[in-house]
């Protein structure tokens, strides 16, 4: 049977979703797929696009590539609006001529800003706020800019108001309604979302009409107001809100709504049976949804009609929870009490500057809508109670109110919830789902947002997902219990905070006053590396000794056969030919496999117990220190050439890379630390898939935190950006201590921070904003460690009694006699079980 | 009648780590407990790494059993009966030892 030709008109958001739930469908293979853009790039994460003008790139908003569309087998075109379509022959004409023939036809073809009809709205510095190539033509104006001007002051004025200001302007929004975000909020809320944005220094301008754009006497434009008043800026950036793109249905004959958009029924088909329309140029019920949950929700509809199941359209929740210019904001269903007999609760603090109105119905046992602002914590539990039908509390108030000592805020336990309360609405992830995924071995944050994908998109969700897991796995009988051992019943993070502030030394002292029987290799090398992590003591002590794992009680990396490797550290990646010379004579003495690393250094392989002093004696000698590749601790700071050599830098990243690897040398963590410094956004390094990123700009450096390549590859989320050397190396010393002291063992910062509560805007919020009060507490800590650093190599080659454990016999000089080897490609090798039974040219 | 060689001093233990001796042309980790003074000794070859690692592996308990961890795969191997906790099929040869006048000794075969 031959495939169905599928095409899809339009690869945005909704439409890359359909695509991506088609081709990962059970009968995928049914089907080929044609998708058409008219943008020159593949679907991009709108909702984030701001984040653009904070350092983030188009690859950083890339939501697919061209690589996973060509394994999955999708055609694409860039470049090319299709700009006919005929319904009765099934092709569609794209506007370089080229012809598509379908089965079905999907038209995701979006929205586009809508421009209000004012004289003057078409000049150069007049522009819109869409798409990529929107935010590079903002960006080239504002650079000939000092005042930037938004006209619409909803959600997305908003977003490009934060976006001018990040851009360095003098920035005002002018809003034709008499509030802010009046179709989400209600009068108390849009004031004070007014005054906090005004408090950042945006100007904010209601109920002005603009009736003319002409030149301006102070600026390049001046915008005169019908009441007569005006406005001087250099440039004009319209939001007024969005109309459906749906110019290609009309032309073609397609059912259209009286005010635009293509009509669809519940299966998201238009009047004609196998053309589908999805996202926002589609129109369900005579309505719009502005949002990408509910276009989401259409693409897996339509995909389910495809292949035949019955799911269907039903309409969607258009509740929001966001953050504006760093004011928090939520709106929830009748938002503005409309609902006849509709009554509510109102909470105003002035001081805090919070305000929440909880809409309830004429016999006060529903919730019918919620406006928050300055504090959204409720939002998850108010959408849950609507969305649910659910009853509400004895004292509803109590939902608003803020907790007073010792008591909780009022919730609703989501053991209440029904199964298939929807606590994900990006990914459409329900309770039950989170429940099946819990129940197929997710135990943890992360697990459950690989399994689910729940908390991936907004993030909205993080606190309520958290929840359901906790008592779901209370539910299935674990107890959650975080203890890391038999012998001790706390958490490595308890353990962490018990070392730190009882001062304790040694093992020995933690077991016998927190612990039980005699320890073991789970809770031995993590109280070792909490202790190292915070004393920073020589680890071969003989207090510590016992507690080093198979790599660090002989400071070098065992490998199969029981002999060891040996990496120095070569910061930065930077070796003088001479030390170069050195490694090659160490290796070619005692015949030493040879292999460069990912991290830019040299390693060598096969040395035995009794071979190792005697090798580091002539690497120290030689000006080598040991690298800590055997211990969970800094590893490298990966670096590119820089602006010392290449023509494309912009900043030395050897230097810096050399600074920061001399500085964090020697720091024992929770796991191993991977630093890289690029030189410029090309990002050589591959910065953003280590722990620390760092990625130099025209202004200094943009920080990158916890990313990871190997298994679980992640990239790092953007920090902070255009920071200053000390300012980068302060937050470095609070990130990092702040992982060392909360994260699990052996748990990378990138799972940690998946696992952490609050994530991302947490971190920042405790190390910039120093919410916690900590910021000072954590870099006096990472100086007192690393003002202990030692070579451990050079203080064990010095000690006697250190080195008589380096030998494999306690009572003879000999060596492990069962070693055997090969040599492959002019090297020696482990030999292989066969090998040895074969004796095959064995070496010694 | 038992002949117990010396294999070596009681100052060359460090508590709760191991050794390694050869003996009688065999390969035996010792370990010695720092809380109880007690002293182990097992095969010094891992049969699931198969690699002669078992003295440089951690020492601890595991409920009431006494174990070594591998170093190379961290299977546990009771000290006491040298049986391996995961896989009982495997289980290492063990040796009596003793602590005779500051000397550390395992019994001839």
């Amino acid at each position: 049977m031959s495939k169905q030709r599928v095409v899809v008109v339009g690869n945005g958001m909704v439409g890359h979703k359909f695509i991506d739930n088609l081709v990962n469908d059970t009968d995928a293979d049914q089907y080929e797929i044609v998708t058409f853009s008219e943008e020159p790039r593949l679907a991009y994460d709108r909702v984030q696009l701001s984040s653009y003008f904070s350092g983030a790139t188009a690859e950083d908003l890339a939501m697919t590539d061209e690589g996973y569309y060509n394994d999955k087998g999708v055609n694409f075109v860039l470049n090319d609006k299709v700009s006919e379509l005929n319904t009765t022959e099934n092709y569609v004409v794209t506007e370089s001529g080229r012809k598509e023939s379908y089965d079905k036809l999907v038209l995701a073809t979006g929205s586009f800003p809508f421009v209000p009809p004012i004289p003057g709205n078409d000049q150069e510095h007049c522009l819109v706020y869409r798409t990529i190539e929107d935010l590079e033509a903002i960006s080239a104006s504002a650079k000939q800019s000092k005042v930037g001007v938004v006209v619409g002051g909803g959600l997305l004025g908003l977003e490009a108001a934060n976006a001018l200001k990040a851009a360095g302007l003098e920035t005002h929004v002018v809003e034709f309604a008499p509030r802010l975000m009046a179709v989400q909020l209600d009068e108390g809320g849009g004031t004070l979302l007014r005054r906090k944005i005004e408090d950042l220094g945006v100007n904010v301008h209601t109920e002005k009409a603009t009736s003319e754009i002409v030149a301006g006497e102070t600026c390049r434009y001046r915008m005169n107001f019908a009441d007569g008043s005006h406005l001087e800026t250099d440039m004009i950036l319209f939001s007024a809100g969005i109309r459906p793109q749906d110019e290609l249905a009309r032309q073609f004959d397609l059912e259209i709504g009286e005010r635009g958009g293509i009509v669809v029924n519940d299966n998201c088909q238009t009047n004609v049976d196998n053309v589908y329309a999805i996202g926002e140029c589609a129109l369900w019920e005579g309505r719009i949804y502005g949002l990408v949950a509910p276009g989401y929700t259409m693409a897996k509809v339509a995909v389910s009609h495809i292949t035949g199941g019955a799911d269907q359209f039903k309409g969607a929740d258009m509740s929001t929870k966001l953050k504006l210019l760093g004011v928090d904001v939520a709106s929830i269903g009748d938002a503005h009490g409309n609902t006849p007999g509709a009554q509510s609760y109102t909470y105003n603090d002035e001081i805090e500057q919070v305000y929440k109105r909880l809409i309830v119905s004429e016999d006060g046992k529903k919730v019918l809508g919620a406006v928050l602002v300055g504090d959204v914590e409720a939002y998850g539990n108010l959408l849950q109670l609507m969305l649910n039908d659910m009853d509400l509390p004895e004292n509803p108030a109590g939902l608003i109110l803020p907790a007073g000592d010792g008591e909780a805020a009022a919730g609703l336990g989501v053991d209440a919830l029904p199964d298939s309360a929807v606590i994900c609405s990006c990914y459409d992830v329900t309770k039950g789902d989170l429940q099946k995924a819990v129940a197929e071995g997710a135990t943890d944050m992360g697990g459950i947002k690989a399994a689910t994908e729940a908390s991936t998109g907004c993030g909205g969700c993080a606190a309520l997902a958290k929840q359901v897991l906790d008592s779901e796995l209370a539910n299935l009988g674990y107890e959650v219990k975080n203890d890391i051992c038999e012998h001790f019943a706390y958490s490595r993070q308890e353990l962490a905070d018990i070392v730190r502030i009882k001062k304790i030394k040694t093992f020995d002292e933690l077991l016998e006053s927190h612990g039980q029987g005699l320890g073991c290799e789970v809770c031995k090398p993590a109280v070792g590396s909490i202790l190292a992590s915070f004393w920073n003591d020589y680890v071969l002590e003989d207090a510590h000794i016992g507690l080093q794992d198979t790599n660090d009680i002989f400071l070098g990396n065992m490998q199969k056969d029981g002999t060891y490797s040996i990496v120095p550290r070569v910061a930065g990646g930077e070796i003088t030919p001479d030390k170069l010379i050195v490694l090659g004579e160490v290796a070619k003495e005692f015949d030493l496999y040879t292999k460069v690393t990912g991290g830019q250094r040299i390693d060598l392989f096969g040395a035995q117990l009794h071979e190792l002093p005697i090798i580091w004696k002539k690497l120290v000698d030689a000006g080598f220190e040991t690298g800590h590749a055997y211990g969970k601790s800094l590893r490298t700071v990966k670096s590119c050439v820089g602006s010392t050599w290449c023509r494309y830098g912009v900043n030395d990243s050897v230097g810096f890379a050399i600074n920061l690897e001399d500085r964090y040398k020697g720091l024992r963590s929770p796991h191993k630390i991977k630093f890289a410094v690029s030189g410029c956004t090309r990002e050589c390094a591959e910065a953003q898939c280590k722990d620390i990123g760092v990625i130099a700009t025209e202004n200094g450096w943009n920080l990158y935190v916890c990313g990871n390549g190997g298994m679980r590859p992640r990239h790092g989320d953007l920090f902070a950006t255009d920071l200053d050397d000390e300012t980068l190396i302060k937050y470095v010393d609070r990130v990092l201590m702040f992982y060392i002291r909360t994260a699990d063992r052996l748990q990378r910062t990138s799972v940690w921070l998946e696992n952490l509560e609050g994530g991302l805007d947490y971190l920042k919020e405790v190390v910039i904003d120093d919410k916690l009060g900590l910021g000072e507490e954590l870099e006096a800590e990472m100086e007192a460690s690393l003002g202990n650093y030692q070579c451990e190599w050079k203080t064990t080659i010095e000690n006697p009694e250190k080195l008589k454990r380096f030998q494999h016999f306690i009572n003879t000089k000999e060596g492990d006699d069962s070693l055997a080897y090969v040599v492959e490609r002019g090297q020696r090798r482990p030999a292989t079980k066969e090998e040895r039974i074969q004796s095959v040219e064995l070496v010694d | 009648m038992s002949n117990w060689i010396t294999v070596c001093r009681q100052e060359d233990l460090s508590p709760s780590t191991g050794l390694c001796a050869l003996h009688q042309g065999e390969q035996v980790a010792i370990f010695f407990c720092g809380q109880t003074s007690d002293l182990y000794a097992v095969s010094n070859y891992d049969p699931i790494g198969e690699a002669n690692v078992l003295s440089r592996g951690l020492m601890g308990s595991l409920g009431d059993a006494v174990v070594v961890a591998s170093p190379l795969y961290k299977q546990h191997f009771n000290l006491k009966t040298g049986e391996c906790l995961e896989d009982p099929e495997h289980k290492l040869k063990t040796y009596p030892i003793r602590l005779e006048s500051g000397e550390v000794q395992l019994q001839a075969a």
